[in-house]
């Protein structure tokens, strides 16, 4: 060992010493950490600046594929879709149940996607109702709720269109779930 | 150091190590003696005892988590397109992948159990009190952190069960006030499940939750250590050391939770032995279902077994609207969690132990109960008879569950119509049950079947195993037909029972092996040809063919046996269904019965013969592929039936600016499933001969 000859420095120098060394070694650390927390933290948060984009009207299907006899008819919902790097073309991206009353050429669409936490709700034909295969919320044929169920509001109805040459096509939309209101996810 | 450092006993180290020995080198270098001493060479106080092993058995359970999980991170892509497709092959393709995905998840459901028991020890004991609270803190952590990374591993195979119940659980995330949606939308990697929810999920589950238990893990050994083991009061036996004693009751723990993990995965081995059966050595350990799919309803979605309290525990706020849903996802889930915080405080006060106690039974009775309740829900129809309520659905479907009719039918008594109301909720559950169970053997039949189809010998394409599933005739076919043709047409094998019911309610052709031998030799039997399951219940019941079928074709003089037989193969030979064992010669006789103009050629147009298009369908290539599309897509076609169709929609035209009922792809889909032209593996084949046909 090396003896090193040092003064005796009063004990206040060496207090504001410590405490100034303190400080810059914690100013230095601190900002060496910051730009590789930084650029975590920001490419983290990536995914809320992603939005599904806005609801556009689909294609769905022809008036007459659809029965007039008021009995909800399951069709999937096709669409482009990009999911982070991979591009889909025309991939069924979900799910409705579209009905129109006797003699009526007035549409109306359900989604299929179950307003208490996201189950694929099914059409139980024997029972004349809709029910979640997750919870047992159940719905009737017009996708009301029927109490008692878990969800907290009815079944999501989707804005339709025909055209003029019977062409049906649906505002496809994705909706918050176990709310009561119904919010659009953008 | 605890020994003073000579800068020159560096020197000395070659004489003393041939002296005192490696050991004693090591030792100076890096004083391991010290460390070994100190981590075994603790006080146990009163001895060793079973009851302090859980602990061990939790760390044991995590070492075994990691190695094995370190492996098959080897051997995991994560992506949308490769994720199922990775842990396919490492379960059914690589050597020993079974095994080692079996003991992972098995383990990792083990070790949910240990930790209730360890919680439970630790509890009773009174182990959370002063000094230890920080230590109780720190363990509840842990117990958080497994929990998290129990949730995140479900949904790394990618496959439909795992999806379904992660959509469950991260939209119940999204319920949490304010930051919800956020939440959620950072955990799922954006709006839609994809890609990125795999790649988070797994950077989750095996980099920052693992990192972050290691380091707490740290912390909670060494308070542990600090405060010394809480010894079971009161103390009877003499103090004893961590080694061997103690060490020994936690190496046989952690034996025997391997030898129930290894027996949980080998069990099934064990069954099929017993049974006679070969043993798939993929099937064994970890299931693996049927690729995920967000366009196909999963109605066997469940979470893990140590989740389903959870689970049925939203089922209790049945009619409470959002806020039951709040209640039952967050705050009360939440609130237990706090209450476990408080525990330490809480256990200052003898009564506040009692209440932990008391409160801790609780939590795992009630998990306990829920458990039950939801099994009970979903496997009901195993043990219920649903026999016993005909009446109840004489009634429904008399009434058509109409309230005030069926208080009509039971005379409007107050009694009859409160029993009648009790059995059928009960009728319900019933049928609830017996969707639940139907849809779980469904999740079978698809995950077998996708398996199959990644197990061909031109492997899985680069869209990955759902694009095989979709394309999959077997697989789609069946729910093509339900949900677009079987309104009308049946499809049930006409020797089962029941088989003439179901053609009864049907409104036009059974489709059963269409095209076949035995479907050709009905649509000619006099007897069937007017009958259900042809065209008994359509608009040709008594139409050309019928007659045809009934006099003509029964004049022995102008059809003989031999000529009637021809003419089933030759139709056979059309749609491409031969065996492969008929006759060459009675083909070809078959082919000129069925072009002659005298004979079916009067109103088919067949071959060379030059009859019109139009009247009755065209026979080239009758019940191909080819020919199937043809009729599904538009019935109409001149080709078939443009001024005789009978109701059937055109399937493949649309209007302008509109979709058609079935895509072209569909359409082929459906056609390739009546024929039954699919992709079967090759140790099947020599029993089918009939293999890919086209
Ligand atoms: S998700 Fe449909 S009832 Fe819960």
């Amino acid at each position: 060992m090396t003896a090193e000859s040092h003064q005796e420095p009063t004990d206040k120098k060496t207090e504001r010493r410590s405490f100034l060394t303190g400080a810059l070694a914690m100013l230095c650390g601190g900002l060496a950490t910051v730009p590789p927390l930084g650029a975590a933290l920001w490419a983290f948060l990536d995914p809320l600046r992603r939005s599904s984009g806005a609801a556009t009207f689909l294609p769905l299907t022809d008036l007459t594929n659809i029965p007039a006899d008021g009995q909800p008819r399951q069709f999937p919902v096709i669409a482009d879709r990009i999911d982070a790097w991979t591009g889909f073309k025309a991939e069924p991206i979900g799910a409705v149940y579209v009905k129109r009353e006797e003699g009526s050429d007035r549409v109306e669409a359900l989604s299929a996607t179950c307003p208490h936490a996201g189950c694929f709700v099914e059409l139980d034909k024997a029972a004349g109702c809709f029910r979640c295969p997750c919870h047992n919320s159940s719905f009737t044929l017009d996708g009301g709720i029927v109490a008692p169920s878990p969800s907290p509001r009815s079944m999501d109805s989707l804005e339709c269109e025909v055209n003029k040459s019977g062409a049906v096509s649906v505002k496809w939309q994705n909706f918050y779930s176990g709310t009561e209101e119904k919010v659009a996810r953008e | 150091m605890t020994e003073p450092q000579n800068p020159d006993a560096s020197a000395d180290a070659p004489v003393s190590a041939s002296t005192r020995g490696l050991g004693d080198w090591l030792d100076s270098r890096t004083g391991y003696r010290a460390l070994i001493q100190s981590a075994l060479y603790e006080r146990v106080p009163g001895g060793a005892r079973w009851r302090y092993v859980w602990g061990s058995t939790l760390v044991f359970a995590f070492m075994t988590q990691v190695i094995t999980g370190l492996v098959l991170w080897a051997s995991y892509s994560a992506s949308a397109q490769t994720a199922w497709e990775s842990v396919y092959f490492i379960q059914y393709e690589m050597t020993g992948g079974w095994l080692l995905r079996g003991i992972h998840h098995v383990m990792a459901q083990a070790m949910i159990v240990l930790l209730a028991l360890h919680v439970m020890q630790v509890v009773i004991d009174g182990a959370y009190r002063a000094p230890r609270e920080v230590n109780f803190w720190l363990g509840l952590v842990l117990m958080t952190l497994v929990l998290g990374m129990a949730l995140t591993g479900y949904l790394l195979p990618w496959d439909q069960k795992g999806y379904w119940a992660t959509r469950v659980a991260t939209n119940l995330a999204g319920l949490v006030p304010f930051i919800g949606p956020s939440i959620q939308q950072l955990v799922v990697g954006g709006p839609d499940y994809g890609h990125h929810t795999l790649t988070r999920f797994f950077a989750l589950h095996a980099g920052f939750l693992p990192a972050t238990l290691v380091l707490f893990l740290v912390l909670h050994l060494s308070l542990f250590r600090k405060h010394g083991l809480h010894a079971k009061q009161p103390i009877t036996r003499p103090d004893a050391m961590f080694w061997p004693d103690q060490v020994l009751k936690d190496a046989v723990a952690m034996l025997a939770v391997m030898a129930v993990v290894l027996g949980v995965i080998l069990l099934p081995a064990l069954r099929a032995i017993l049974a006679g059966e070969p043993i798939v050595s993929g099937h064994l350990g970890a299931e693996l279902g049927a690729p995920a799919d967000p366009s196909e309803p999963y109605a066997a979605a469940r979470p893990e077994w140590y989740f389903l309290f959870l689970f049925q525990f939203l089922k209790v706020f049945e009619g409470w609207g959002a806020t039951g849903e709040f209640l039952g996802a967050i705050v009360v889930p939440g609130a237990t969690l706090g209450v476990m915080f408080l525990m330490p405080i809480l256990g200052q006060w003898k009564l506040g132990h009692r209440f932990n106690v008391l409160f801790t039974i609780a939590i795992l009775a009630g998990a306990g109960l829920l458990t039950a309740m939801a099994v009970h829900e979903d496997y009901y129809a195993l043990w219920a008879d649903r026999s016993a309520f005909a009446d109840v659905e004489k009634v429904l479907d008399s009434t058509g569950g109409d309230s005030e009719k069926i208080a009509a039918a039971l005379g409007h008594d107050e009694k009859k119509i409160a029993d009648f109301e009790n059995r059928r909720h009960k009728l319900e559950a019933i049928r609830r049950s017996e969707a639940f169970l139907s849809a779980v053997k469904q999740a079978g039949i698809d995950a077998d079947r996708a398996i199959e189809l990644a197990g061909r010998p031109e492997k899985i394409p680069p869209t990955g195993a759902l694009s095989l599933v979709r394309s999959d005739p077997l697989t789609q076919g069946p729910r093509l037909f339900a949900q677009h043709c079987a309104s009308c047409h049946a499809h049930v094998d006409p020797s089962v029972e029941g088989a003439e019911q179901v053609f009864a309610k049907s409104s036009a052709a059974n489709l059963f092996e269409f095209g076949g031998e035995s479907w050709v030799r009905g649509l000619l039997d006099p007897k069937q040809v007017a009958g259900a399951a042809y065209f008994g219940n359509t608009a040709h019941s008594e139409g050309d063919m019928v007659s045809f079928v009934t006099d003509d074709f029964t004049d022995e003089d102008v059809w003989n046996r031999s000529d009637k037989e021809a003419v089933v193969f030759a139709l056979v030979a059309e749609a491409g269904l031969l065996t492969g064992a008929e006759n060459k010669k009675a083909i070809k006789r078959g082919q000129e019965l069925i072009a002659d103009t005298d004979r079916c050629g009067s109103c088919h147009p067949y071959g060379e013969n030059e009859t019109e298009r139009g009247y009755a369908p065209d026979l080239n290539g009758w019940g191909s592929t080819e020919w199937l599309v043809g009729i599904i897509t538009d019935p109409t076609h001149q080709r078939f039936y443009p001024d005789t169709n009978d109701r059937m929609p055109r399937f493949g035209v649309a209007s302008e600016g509109g979709l058609p009922a079935l895509t072209s792809e569909q359409i082929e889909l459906i056609s390739r499933w009546l024929r039954g032209s699919w992709y079967r593996p090759a140790v099947n084949k020599k029993a089918e001969p009939a293999s890919v046909r086209h």
